[in-house]
This record gives C-alpha cells, sequence and structure tokens, in this order.
C-alpha cells in the first residue's frame, strides 16, 4: 500500500479552534483568569466536537502567568482522549511560553509564530528549536521593517523566510506555515480598502513561489469594524473565506461552529460583502455600513409578500404560526399576548392550546401529517418555554393537562426517533410528556413514574434484546405494585409479543402501540373516566385470543435439526471459482465524503419513519400524502445539503476480509491462508421450519465453502459528532430538526453500508468489477453478494456483535461501541458480514426447535438458559 | 569511520538484504540464575543489586559478552547494548543513580569488544553496535496522580539531562547509533530525541537515531494514547535510521500494525517481538520455527528492512530469523508526498 491509498481525503481547508485564546474568546479569557480550567478544558472539547481539526492556544493576557497557564492546559487536555487526538497549535508572542508549551506536547504540534520581526538570527534560532522539538510552523508575514500591509511586501518577506528555511534551516517546506496578516476592512481610512485583496493576491503568489507550503490566518480580524453585528461579520468571514480559499489559502484560524454557507447568504449582503472585500467599488464601505443595520437581528430579509398574516390580530397570528409550523416571530407573538393577557398562563390555555386543536383536528383528520405536527410542537414548545418563567414568578398554575407520561428508551438501547415523536403527538394533545431519554435503566424509569405521578409509562426499543428488558420493566412495575397502564411501542415490539411475554407480567393494562398516530387515541381511551374499563376489556380479550392461538400452533411444523440440516443448500463447490478478497485483513475508513453516500439514500424508509406511507419517487405526487412529502423532502435536503457542507456528521467505517471455511453450520475464521490457526468462529443459525420439496432449510454457513473460502465483515456509522447538533436543536426547543437530523442520520448510515459493499463487489473482493447498475437496481439489491447484519432475520443472534467488532476493531477504526444489549453506538451505525457466492439470499431463521437451541449453547460453550436469552424472539417452543 | 558513515554503509547494506537484530539481555541474563553475590561480583553497594542487569555490564562484563556473542554466532548484523535501564531515573530503584553514565559506558564498551573482535575475524560482515534506551519508569505525558490530571512525576528538562547523560555514556564507550525503543510515552521519546540531537550538537556529528513504538494494547496504541502512524509523524522531524515497534506482543499480533506502518515511513523499517504471548507462568513458549515463520511472512510481504526479537526469544530464534529472511527481498522505502503530516493521539495529515 502506498500512501496515496490512504482513504484519509486530503482536507482543502483546514480548521482550527479559535474558542481556546484568551485574546480571542472573553469567556476563555474568564475561565483561566478564574483558574476554572475544568470549565476551560470543555472549551477545548466543545471545539472538536463543533470540528476543529486543530485547536490554537493562547494564553498571552498580562494578567496571567502565561507559561505556567501554557503548560497547565495542555497537560490537562494531553489526559482527554477526545480533545488531544487532535493536534494542537501553541500558540503566543512570547518565545519562552513556546518552548514551554513545545515541552508538554506528546504529538507534533504547530508553533504560530515565528517571523523575522527581530531579524535573521532570532528567526534562525527560533526555527531550528521548532525543528528540534518536532514541531510545524506559523510564519508571520513580519520583518525587521514592519509587518507587511500591501501585496508585494507579504510575498517579499514570506519569500525571503521561505528561502532561509529551507535553504538555511533545513526545514522542510510542507511544514511551514505562512500567515500572510489579515487585517480589517471598512475601516473608513482609504488605505485599508485594499487589504483584503492584498491578502488574496498575496496568497496566490506565495503558493506560486513557495512549493508546498500552506496559507492561514486569522479571519476575525477582517470584520473587525462590525464589532456587535455578527451576521453581518459572519457574511463578511464567509465571503472573504470563498475568494482566499480559491487563491489557496488552506488553513484558517475561525470559530467552527459559526460560518455561512456562501450560497445562502442573501445576495443583497453577499454582493455588499464581496464590494467591500475586493475592493470593487470606492463606495463599498458605505453601502455595507447602510445595509448593516437590516440583517443586525435576523440575518436574514423577510420576503413582503409572505408578510401579509403579520398584520393580523395576535390570536390569529399564533395560530397561524402554529399550524403553519412558523417558529420566527412566536416568541415575540407570545410575549404581545402575554401582555395583553391577565395570566400568563392564559396564553397557553386560550390561543396556543386553541392553535394546537386545530393542529390536532387537522391531523386527526388525516388532513396533515405528522412532518407538520411536528413542526407546529416546535412552534409550541418555543412559546411555553417563553412563558414558564412568568408561569413560575406567580406560581398560581395548576396543569391542567389531561395526563402525566413517562416516556423511556429502555436499557441497552439507543434508537429514539419513534419515541420522540410519539413524545411530540401527545404534547401537542396536552399531555405533559416527561422523556427520560434513551438506555434508561428500570429503576430510573420507576422513580421517575412516582416522582412525577405519572398516570402512564411508555417503553420503547427498536433492537430484540429491549423486548427482554421490556418484560423485565413490567415485572418490577408488578412486584412495586404499581397498576398504571403500560404502553410498549417500538419497531421490534408487536402485539404479539406484548400479549404472550409482557401483558401476563403485569397487573396493569399494557397496551402496545402500533404508531405515533394511534398513541393519542390509547392514552386518551386508557385516562377516561367512561371509557377505559371498556378500552381495557378489548385489549385483554384480543391479547388473551392471541394467546390461546399461539399456544395451539406453537408446535406444528418444525422439523428436527438433523433432518433441516440435511435439507440445506446444496452448493457445488466445485464448479465455484473462488474470488479472492484483494487485501486480507481490515481497512478503515476515518472520514468518508459524506457527499458520496448521498446518492445512495434510500428514501422509502425516511418517509415511513414520519409515518408518510408510500413508495419514493411516487410518493412526492400522492393524493393524500404528497404534499406533506414534498415539504418533508424539501427540508431533509436543505439539511442534507447542509450536514455534507458544514460537515456536521462525520463517517468512518471499517470492512475486513479474512480466509475461512465452513463447519457445519459454524464459519471458523483462521489467521492466514493456511487455514489451521483459527482465530474466531462464526455461529450461525438454520431454519427448521418444514418446508415444501425443493425447498432447502437455510443457514448462512451454506454459503461458505467446507474446503477453503473467505467471508467479510463490516461496521460502518454516519453518526458521530451528532450530539452537538441536537444539543442545538435542543436548546432552541427545536424536535423537528432534531428527528430529522437523526433521521437523516440513519439513512446516511445505511447508503454507507450501501456504498461500501458496492466498493467490495467492485474493488476489495472485487468478484464484479464490471457491475454497472443504476441506482434503483443497487437499492433493489439487485447485485451478486448479500451483507446480513447480526440481529437481523438471517442471522437473529445480536449477542455475536461483539466478535465482529473485535475482528474489525470497530471500536478504534471507527469509534463504533456497543451498548450491553448489543445496540451500536453512534446511533446511526450499520454492521454485517459480507458473503460472496452467487446463490447466497437473504432470508429469516424463523422458529427454531429446542434440539438447535441445546446444540447451540453447547457450540457457543454457554448454558442453555443464556442462549434461549438470546434468541427469545425465535424460540419455536415454551421457555 | 564516522557515526554518519556507519548509517550509510547500514542503508546501503539494508538496501540489499534483510538485516537482523538480535534478541534481549533480560530474559538470557536469567537463565544465568544469578543471585546478590552473582550481581554485585565483590563490589559493595548500600542496597540489594539483584535484578540489576544493567550493573552487569560493570560487575560482569563476561556474561554479557557471552550473550552478544551468542547473538553474533545467530547471524545478528545489529547487536544492542545491555542497557535498558542504564539511566539515572531507573537506577535510583537501585541507589547507584550516580553511576549510571558509567554503567552507560560500560555497556557500550562490552558490545563494541564483542562487535570489534568478530568483525577482525570476518572482516566481510559489517556489524553495528546500537546503544540502547528504555522508556525509563516515569511518564511524561501521564499523571500518576488519579485526581489531578496536570501533575506530572518528572519535568522534560529531567528527562532529556537524564536521557543526555546516557547517551553520552554510550557514545563514549563506542555505540553507533543510538535506539529510542519500547516507546510507550510519545514525550519521553520527543525528550531524548532532543537530547540526542544535543549530543551530536556538542560532538559536533550526527548520531544516527532508530525509533521504536511500543503497542500497550490491542488497539494499536501506546500508553500515552498514539498510534502508531501518530507517533511516526511526532518523530519524523529526528530523520530516523529506522521506525518500528518493539516488545508490545507476538509476531501474529503485531502484524497488521507493521503492514500499516510500513507504508507511511519512508526509512527503514524495524521490528523485534516478543516470542508470542507470555503464557500463565509469564513465559514465553513459542517455538523458534514459529517465530521464523511468522516473521518470514512479513519478508515476503515485503514490509521489513531489519528484524530482531524481544522478549522471550533467544539466540536460537534469531537463528531462525536469520534463516527465514535469508534471500528475501528487503521492503523498498516509499515516497511520500509532501503533506503537512501533524500529530495529536491521532495522526492528522493534511
Amino acid at each position: 500500500m502506498t500512501d496515496a491509498s490512504n482513504p484519509q481525503q486530503v482536507a482543502t481547508f483546514v480548521n482550527v479552534g479559535e474558542r481556546t485564546n484568551v485574546t480571542g474568546s472573553a469567556a476563555f479569557k474568564k475561565l483561566i483568569l478564574a483558574g476554572d480550567y475544568a470549565k476551560a478544558v470543555d472549551v477545548a472539547r466543545q471545539q472538536v466536537e463543533a470540528g476543529a481539526q486543530i485547536i490554537d492556544v493562547n494564553m498571552d493576557e498580562g494578567l496571567l502567568d502565561a507559561e505556567k497557564a501554557m503548560t497547565t492546559f495542555l497537560k490537562l487536555i494531553a489526559a482527554e482522549p477526545d480533545i488531544s487526538r487532535v493536534p494542537v497549535m501553541i500558540d503566543s508572542s512570547k518565545w519562552s511560553v513556546i518552548e514551554a508549551g513545545l515541552k508538554c506536547v506528546a504529538g507534533k504540534p504547530i508553533v504560530n509564530s515565528i517571523s523575522l520581526k527581530e531579524g535573521e538570527e532570532a528567526f534562525f534560532h527560533h526555527a531550528k528549536l521548532v525543528r528540534r522539538y518536532g514541531a510545524a510552523v506559523v510564519v508571520m508575514a513580519f520583518d525587521e521593517k514592519g509587518q507587511a500591509d500591501t501585496q508585494k511586501r507579504k510575498v517579499e518577506i514570506c519569500e525571503r523566510a521561505y528561502k532561509l528555511l529551507t535553504e538555511k534551516v533545513g526545514f522542510p517546506a510542507e511544514d511551514i506555515i505562512f500567515d500572510p496578516n489579515i487585517f480589517a476592512v471598512a475601516t473608513g481610512i482609504e488605505e485599508h480598502d485594499n487589504y483584503g485583496v492584498d491578502f488574496i493576491e498575496a496568497t496566490k503568489e506565495i503558493k506560486r513561489r513557495c512549493p508546498h507550503v500552506h496559507i492561514s490566518g486569522g479571519v476575525s480580524n477582517l470584520s473587525f469594524s462590525f464589532r456587535g453585528n455578527e451576521p453581518v461579520r459572519r457574511a463578511m468571514h464567509s465571503v472573504f473565506l470563498y475568494h482566499a480559499i480559491k487563491a489557496g489559502m488552506d488553513m484558517g484560524i475561525v470559530n467552527a461552529g459559526q460560518l455561512d454557507v456562501y450560497d445562502a447568504i442573501p445576495a443583497e449582503l453577499r454582493d455588499a460583502c464581496e464590494d467591500v472585500i475586493l475592493n470593487r467599488r470606492k463606495d463599498s464601505t458605505e453601502r455595507l455600513l447602510a445595509l448593516a443595520p437590516k440583517y443586525k437581528k435576523t440575518g436574514d430579509v423577510p420576503d413582503a409578500a409572505e408578510l401579509e398574516w403579520r398584520t393580523w390580530p395576535v390570536i390569529k397570528r399564533i395560530e397561524h404560526a402554529l399550524v403553519k409550523g412558523i417558529d420566527q416571530y412566536v416568541v415575540e407573538d407570545t410575549e404581545e399576548a402575554r401582555l395583553q393577557a391577565a395570566k400568563p398562563i392564559e396564553v397557553i390555555e386560550g390561543p396556543l392550546m386553541d392553535g394546537m386543536n386545530v393542529v390536532g383536528d387537522l391531523f386527526g383528520a388525516g388532513k396533515m401529517f405528522l412532518p407538520q405536527v411536528v413542526k407546529s410542537a416546535r412552534v409550541m414548545k418555543k412559546a411555553v418555554a417563553h412563558l414558564i418563567p412568568y408561569i413560575e414568578a406567580e406560581k398560581t398554575a395548576e396543569s391542567r393537562s389531561k395526563g402525566k407520561i413517562v416516556m423511556a428508551t429502555v436499557k441497552g438501547d439507543v434508537h429514539d426517533i419513534g419515541k420522540n415523536i410519539v413524545g411530540v403527538v401527545l404534547q401537542c394533545n396536552n399531555y405533559e410528556v416527561v422523556d427520560l431519554g434513551v438506555m434508561v435503566p428500570v429503576q430510573d424509569i420507576l422513580k421517575a413514574a412516582n416522582e412525577n405521578k405519572a398516570d402512564i409509562i411508555g417503553l420503547s426499543g427498536l433492537i430484540t434484546p429491549s423486548l427482554d428488558e421490556m418484560v423485565t420493566v413490567a415485572e418490577e412495575m408488578k412486584r412495586t405494585g404499581l397498576k398504571i397502564p403500560l404502553l410498549i411501542g417500538g419497531a421490534t415490539t408487536s402485539k404479539t409479543h406484548t400479549a404472550l411475554r409482557i401483558a401476563p407480567r403485569y397487573d396493569g393494562p399494557t397496551v402496545h402501540v402500533l404508531d405515533a398516530s394511534r398513541a393519542v387515541g390509547v392514552c386518551s381511551a386508557l385516562l377516561s373516566d367512561t371509557q377505559a374499563d371498556g378500552f381495557n376489556a378489548d385489549v385483554r380479550a384480543e391479547y388473551e385470543r392471541i394467546r390461546v392461538e399461539r399456544a395451539g400452533g406453537a408446535k406444528d411444523n418444525l422439523v428436527p435439526l438433523a433432518e433441516a440440516r440435511a435439507n440445506g443448500l446444496k452448493i457445488d463447490w466445485a464448479k465455484y471459482d473462488m474470488p479472492k478478497p484483494k487485501f486480507l485483513g481490515t481497512r478503515a475508513f476515518e472520514d468518508y465524503p459524506l457527499a458520496e453516500l448521498v446518492e445512495r439514500i434510500d428514501w422509502t424508509p425516511f418517509f415511513r419513519a414520519w409515518e408518510l406511507a408510500g413508495t419514493y419517487p411516487a410518493i412526492l405526487d400522492d393524493a393524500t400524502v404528497g404534499a406533506s412529502a414534498r415539504n418533508l423532502f424539501d427540508d431533509a435536503k436543505r439539511m442534507l445539503d447542509r450536514i455534507v457542507k458544514e460537515k456536521w456528521l462525520v463517517a468512518k467505517g471499517v470492512v475486513g476480509f479474512w480466509p475461512c471455511k465452513r463447519i457445519g453450520d459454524d464459519v471458523a475464521i483462521y489467521a492466514d491462508e493456511d487455514r489451521v490457526d483459527e482465530v474466531s468462529r462464526l455461529y450461525f443459525l438454520r431454519q427448521q421450519i418444514g418446508k415444501r420439496a425443493d425447498r432447502p432449510n437455510m443457514c448462512l454457513a451454506d454459503f461458505v465453502s467446507p474446503d477453503a473460502d473467505y467471508i467479510g465483515g463490516f461496521a460502518v456509522t454516519a453518526g458521530h459528532d451528532i450530539e452537538a447538533h441536537l444539543a442545538r436543536f435542543k436548546a432552541a426547543h427545536d424536535d423537528y430538526s432534531d428527528i430529522l437530523l437523526k433521521a437523516l442520520a440513519d439513512r446516511l448510515a445505511e447508503a454507507f453500508a450501501e456504498r461500501m459493499h458496492e466498493r467490495v463487489r467492485k474493488e476489495f473482493w472485487g468478484y464484479a468489477a464490471d457491475e454497472k447498475l443504476t441506482n434503483e437496481e443497487i437499492v433493489a439489491e439487485k447485485y451478486r453478494g448479500i451483507r446480513p447484519a447480526p440481529g437481523y432475520p438471517a442471522c437473529p443472534d445480536h449477542s455475536q456483535k461483539p466478535e465482529l467488532f473485535r475482528l474489525l476493531d470497530a471500536q478504534h477504526k471507527a469509534r463504533m461501541k456497543l451498548t450491553e444489549s448489543f445496540a451500536m453506538l453512534p446511533t446511526a451505525s450499520v454492521s454485517g458480514y459480507y458473503f460472496a457466492h452467487p446463490q447466497a439470499s437473504y432470508f429469516g431463521v424463523a422458529r427454531i426447535g429446542k434440539d438447535q437451541v441445546a446444540e447451540f449453547a453447547h457450540r457457543r460453550g454457554v448454558d442453555v438458559a443464556q442462549a434461549e436469552k438470546w434468541l427469545r424472539p425465535n424460540l419455536g417452543y415454551e421457555s | 569511520m564516522t557515526r554518519s558513515e556507519k548509517a550509510a554503509l547500514f542503508r546501503k547494506l539494508a538496501s540489499e538484504r534483510i538485516l537482523v537484530k538480535d534478541g534481549p539481555y533480560g530474559s538470557m541474563i536469567q537463565s544465568y540464575k544469578l543471585d546478590e553475590d552473582g550481581f554485585r561480583a565483590g563490589r559493595s553497594f548500600n542496597m540489594d543489586q539483584k535484578g540489576n542487569n544493567d550493573l552487569l555490564n560493570l560487575t560482569r562484563p563476561d556474561v554479557v559478552s557471552e550473550i552478544c556473542q551468542a547473538y553474533v554466532d545467530a547471524g545478528a548484523d545489529l547487536l544492542a547494548t545491555n542497557s535498558f535501564n542504564a539511566n539515572r531515573i531507573s537506577q535510583a530503584d537501585y541507589g547507584i543513580q550516580t553511576m549510571a553514565k558509567e554503567i552507560a559506558t560500560a555497556a557500550a564498551r562490552v558490545i563494541r569488544g564483542v562487535v570489534d573482535a568478530a568483525m577482525a575475524k570476518n572482516p566481510a560482515k559489517p556489524l553495528f553496535v546500537v546503544g540502547a534506551l528504555g522508556p525509563t519508569n516515569k511518564t511524561l505525558s501521564i499523571s500518576p496522580d488519579v485526581n489531578n490530571p496536570g501533575y506530572r512525576a518528572v519535568s522534560f528538562e529531567e528527562m532529556r539531562d537524564t536521557y543526555r547523560e546516557q547517551i553520552d555514556g554510550l557514545l563514549d564507550g563506542g555505540a553507533d547509533f543510538i535506539a529510542v525503543e519500547t516507546v510507550f510515552d510519545s514525550l519521553n521519546a520527543k525528550a531524548a530525541l532532543v537530547a540526542c540531537a544535543e549530543a551530536g550538537e556538542a560532538r559536533g556529528e550526527e548520531i544516527p537515531v532508530m525509533c521504536s513504538f511500543t503497542l500497550t494494547d490491542m488497539a494499536g496504541r501506546n500508553l500515552s494514547g498514539q498510534t502508531v502512524e501518530a507517533f511516526w509523524n511526532s518523530v519524523r522531524h529526528a530523520r530516523p535510521l529506522t521506525m518500528g515497534m518493539n516488545c508490545s506482543f507476538g509476531a501474529t499480533e503485531l502484524h497488521p500494525y507493521v503492514g500499516d506502518i510500513q507504508s507511511r515511513a519512508d526509512t527503514l523499517i524495524c521490528v523485534y517481538p516478543n516470542a508470542g504471548l507470555p503464557n500463565d507462568m509469564g513465559a514465553y513458549d513459542e517455538p523458534p520455527e514459529m517465530t521464523g515463520r511468522l516473521v518470514g511472512v512479513w519478508a515476503r510481504n515485503g514490509w521489513i528492512n531489519v528484524v530482531g526479537g524481544c522478549c522471550g526469544t533467544t539466540p536460537a530464534h534469531i537463528a531462525a530469523i536469520a534463516q527465514s529472511v535469508a534471500g528475501v527481498n528487503p521492503r523498498q522505502i516509499p515516497k511520500l508526498g509532501a503533506r503537512l503530516r501533524l500529530a495529536g493521539m491521532e495522526a492528522a495529515n493534511f
């Protein structure tokens, strides 16, 4: 393998985080001066989470012992793996501080900065030491005569420094970063007007004359004269970077979380910024100054035509905002309504509830769909958040909610899109929801139910082990004497499972809720004085019927394991031209380009997550849900665009191939091609349902040759770094964006798995190098080979995921983890095996017999009870 | 021949064939079953010296040279000094920190003697003496106090000066190269590299240096948390004669990491693994042929330039290694593009 094949992307622009700089961040300075290093370390963490690829650390402050502050901080972040994974930039104007910092850093940092300010001797001395300590260096365009301001001076000084460093010190050119000085423009002083152009043109020229160097700069200097007007400053920075990057600037000290997309800046503002930065007209400063106040608050110009409703009375405006899901003005409207109302609670009970009732009616009538409801809820939440401090100040409010519901995704599970949707829908219908989040242990659920005097408990889960955990919660509820209704929901749950396994373990009403649209009906029936008894009786009767049916049919048509095995798929291995993977062992993808995944997205499940039924793209023209689907799709594409352009998410993955052979229903994996030294074993299950003639009893092991073969594995995720954005949405009471982002991350992860499988077929295993399929054909799986995932129908045993993760070293290669129930973290992840044989196909193992469970337990070296616990959803008998 | 000329010769030979490094001293010394008097050999000390293998360079040079001779006979080209702990910080455990330099000098002198005699007998086979620096028993990157993550038990200056003294001793005693080996803390290694550069500056010559990383877990990281590639980025400025790994695990476990680093480092690759993983008793029982076979795979993959043994390997292992790599073409050093290669705990190449 050569360096060029490193799958890590060559970054075109490197973000250096600027917040851990006392000269640039007042907040950070305050923390350091107060000696609050714990919080200061958090600032560094946030920078890395927000996408900083390097963090700049600067402690140059008159009131500080800068050497001590620098070394203390660097030693502290060295102990934080999620921060110290990225390189640091040791930033100081004092050499002693830089040298002290260099002695604390294990990696290869950047020194910022050295210059020719004090002449060549000092420059050589510093450059030699930088090299000795093993750092790269930022060289400022500064010489004995002063700081370079014009293009000519910038180029002159940088070229001179380049020659001195490469020819006299032996400094590698690629370790040199020039900072040709970004100065403030639009200051009103004519000499400053060309500073932007000087930097951009100098960048071009320096890149031409000094091969391999990088160009960096502190971008925030540029907009200094617009202090206090963040929207304009951000626009100026984006416009400047747009041009400077084109000229060759490839690194910048920026606030990683705060850059606008060039194309998303309103054209009028963008043009004005461009005039200033490119010095295109004499009056450009005046024009930007005149425009600036308009953007000060919103940063966006409203379209006059759409604003007619803003002239309506406040009550109508609030209703309109709720129904249309417009959150832009809701705080000011709510405030206006509050001032008119006798008590703040009346705003909730009056206009807000009236508006939500309209939404609820439309939803109930099928005239409005989930995505819009969630958007409306966002408006509601923002309004309520504004009112709460006033309500609490009066302390008179009695909750008039219809009921209180404690909801949780159970221990070991991390999936919460469905649960969040149910929560939002219930809140829209005036239920109070206490959402405990994901991976909630049973004790916490019971505690929250008691403390909140909950009327209902709702449990959610997506993976099969969560089913057992729900049984545990039900048993604990019974043991502690609870009688309140228990709702069960989530993709893996079913009415049958609830009836068979959960309801019998609990004394109170236990109801399976199929989707969010049913949640309100079920809750209102359960809590109604008049309907509850009848509803409960109906549910009990139905569940009893399921149990009886099931008991009668359970021991029907399973064949003995030996018979099933004899009826396995027979592949003629003599005729098989076994392809060899292009490499053995693993290959990791540290930062897979998201743009490459977008076209592989299968949109149909995305709409299903939002309870919009139909197949993409036909769903967009559906007579009933088409309009709703189109709006959702537009929002999704807009967010997807930002996810990709601004790198909200980081995709990481690892694939591996190993020599193997089939041994019975197992696949043994070997250290090398000799296939003697067994390093791992995969245990597969076989269908035991009686088959009609010619239909084999399938098992994944049948797709592997008993003599010599290869098997692959993969683990991919598109969920890294999602937390910062979810936190942002949470702070803004924005459930809609929260759910949208999670759903898109899931789609990207699936798309990643699809794309990786494609590359496996074409490149890494290479057995279908000439495959030419359309995206639709790929989505329809019209290719050779399969990628079944542990926990899914063909290999339903989740407990084999740890072994797959170990083989792939997924924890380190893709930073993926497993919970105790084998759910993957980040949530948006996919893992599985690769089988290459043309006859390999997907199937469901379905129910299996006691003989297979006993043998499986023996093969895995566990007792039967443990195996039954793992295989519970597939047991074809009562245990 | 100057040290730079020796390095040039080493590079030339390494481009023609895979060179063999020797095995360890520790486990070989154990087989002599020396007691306290055996370690002291008549000299007096305030503290017990049993287990202070480095001291034997002074008190029992015969033992050290016998082991070295066995490695020469096994076919090693590169002979290391028995000086893993011949530094002030480690020797403080035995109360003889003031003797650290004397021990280091003696360590190099013993090996130089064996090597010079062997080369006099067979001038056709050049041999090289490498002065070995261990990681010491302190770390610059990690706080020993869990409640105070900013605390360090030792300063960079102390570490650098400790290494400087050991390097000076080894060079005085006749070492050709310096090896910064078993690197569990990358900042310790960087202090050693600074010391090496300073020693070279004082002597008016460049000291060829070898860098060898050690994995402390199967995740491919050392104790201070760095990946192998991040470590390479962090030491590449010292233009190491070789880069590689030693100790950690056996060749089986090191396999993927050798495959990885050999594609990323544009210098010679030198790996010396343990003889497999220790058994329940802490002993290594991978037979020499097995180690030879495993290392032979690396050779045939075109992954290595220099290979030897660490914990648990013996002259028989080195002979088996020499046999299995004989006649196999050495790895070609890859050309890397000019990129800004930085590192935190992970590599960041821009």
